[in-house]
């Protein structure tokens, strides 16, 4: 996994073909103060504080990172991008990390990769999302018997409201699936 | 005073009174509002955790339709997530000629084109800044003078750009909410975050956060929000929530046109409180209308849908 040192600061690299780098150059400059883990509202539930995984991009150690529940527990409050003292996107780091994940499929973020996912479907198929057939596709991809009975009671209440439909969603436009195209064939090429 | 309107698709759904109560209230401020063309969903916080290049392309369409309307040059965002989606692209742009190159290299494929011409606005902002408190105040019917109200900014509307607000000690919903006669419950969640999607993927983390926002919220008789996502997580779980905590913290969670609407005398169908899911007796008891009953129980069922025509196109089931 590790590879040469970086030769200006000595730190050591991933190889440039690793989807660690563009992350790695994003925080490059962070100075371990601690300011991001000091603001996160999530921390409680972290295991690895944010300071830390900063440390854990930087030297490359990535079965570490995706190990660790601290990037998926982001809920992109922008906190400590606001107050980081050397003005760092680590929201946007965070997210860049949430993307490998997904992309990688990995087993531990599989319940976050499936409701994004479960969105971009509804998203694709019809230029905007329906909130129902997003939480269909998700229980339906989570394959657990008795993971929707903990949001049945919200459903039955929205439903009674009319706010949510218990018809199958609309049949798909695709309005956007040329957009969909380009950035998929712009993202192979970079 | 006119401004383009991106709905949102929460908007359409479970924030329709969001929706509606923006809508009376704009209606009643004599504030014209335009439906943009075949709007399309800004992609939330799922095309950002997926794919970078979408997450931006997907509002860079958004904007582009509307800078291809005449008139206004002004988007009107209620919904947090939406705003800050489209923020980024006008911030980003702005400074980055090339990542604006590679988003018309997308959107060409619809024949569109983003030239950064359109400046894009919460809620909240052109509330407190383009109309501001006087201006609410003059409209004010019903003074609310009993109440204690909590505002609520959450996270996406102040952060990461500061564009009307500080970013962490946010101000600009308490003149609104002195302007209905109504008192600013100080406390100090204002600007803190309620967990957003962890609701659905990490329950156990969400319900902790907002048990944190709905404990400090005890002495107010509301909590006024300016996002759809922090609106569904206060409201949606206080019934668990308490049952975990061995207290009562259910609590009234209003939208803030909806707040101003209600000053504004404007009426409870109009501004969708039927839809709420949590205004509790007590709230309609300080309004100072013991007579009055809650609203009835699935009234929204025959609530009107906005008008599909005003809306730009939409599906024949929209």
């Amino acid at each position: 996994m590790t590879t040469a040192a970086d030769k200006k600061t000595g730190y050591p690299t991933v190889a440039a073909a690793d989807k660690l780098a563009p992350i790695q150059k994003m925080v490059r400059p962070c100075i371990q103060c601690g300011t991001c883990t000091g603001s996160c509202p999530n921390l409680f539930a972290m295991d690895h504080t944010p300071r830390q995984l900063w440390r854990l991009v930087l030297t490359g150690q990535k079965d570490e990172i995706f190990k660790s529940k601290t990037f998926s527990l982001c809920s992109d409050c922008y906190t400590c991008t606001l107050r980081c003292p050397r003005g760092l996107p680590l929201t946007e780091a965070m997210d860049a990390l949430k993307q490998i994940a997904v992309e990688e499929n990995l087993k531990n973020y599989r319940h976050s990769s499936l409701f994004y996912e479960s969105f971009i479907r509804s998203l694709r198929r019809h230029g905007r999302v329906s909130e129902m057939e997003i939480m269909i596709n998700y229980f339906a991809g989570l394959m657990s018997p008795l993971a929707p009975f903990r949001f049945v009671s919200l459903g039955i209440r929205l439903m009674l409201k009319g706010k949510i439909s218990a018809r199958w969603p609309r049949t798909p436009r695709m309005p956007l699936e040329k957009i969909f195209q380009k950035v998929n064939e712009l993202e192979k090429h970079t | 005073m006119k401004y383009l309107y991106y709905q949102g698709c929460s908007l359409e759904g479970a924030a329709l009174e969001y929706h509606l109560a923006t809508l009376g209230v704009m209606n009643a401020a004599g504030v014209e509002l335009i439906d943009i063309e075949d709007w399309s969903c800004c992609g939330a916080s799922a095309a950002e955790a997926t794919s970078y290049l979408l997450s931006l392309a997907l509002p860079a369409r958004n904007l582009a339709i509307a800078e291809k309307m005449a008139g206004p040059r002004d988007i009107l965002v209620p919904c947090s997530a939406c705003y800050l989606n489209l923020k980024k692209v006008e911030e980003k742009t702005r400074e980055d000629r090339k990542l604006l190159d590679k988003l018309n290299r997308i959107l060409s494929e619809e024949r569109l084109q983003l030239q950064g011409k359109i400046r894009v606005r919460h809620l909240l902002d052109v509330v407190a800044n383009d109309l501001g408190a006087e201006k609410i105040q003059s409209m004010v019917k019903k003074s609310l003078i009993n109440l204690n109200v909590a505002p609520y900014y959450g996270c996406q509307c102040l952060r990461p750009y500061a564009v009307f607000d500080d970013p962490e000690a946010p101000r600009s919903m308490e003149r609104l909410i002195e302007a209905t006669g109504a008192k600013v419950y100080q406390w100090k969640m204002a600007a803190e975050c309620c967990g957003a999607s962890h609701m659905n993927t990490k329950m156990e983390v969400g319900i902790e956060l907002v048990a944190h926002i709905l404990e400090n919220a005890r002495g107010a008789d509301a909590v006024v929000t300016v996002c759809p996502m922090c609106q569904m997580n206060l409201e949606a779980h206080q019934r668990k929530i308490s049952r975990r905590h061995h207290e009562d913290l259910s609590k009234t969670i209003l939208y803030l046109p909806q707040l101003l609407g209600i000053a504004m005398g404007i009426s409870d169908k109009e501004l969708g409180l039927d839809l709420n899911l949590s205004i509790d007796n007590r709230f309609y008891k300080k309004l100072d209308k013991a007579a009055r009953q809650k609203p009835k129980w699935r009234a929204g069922k025959q609530h009107p849908k906005p008008d599909p025509d005003s809306a730009g196109v939409r599906d024949a089931a929209g």
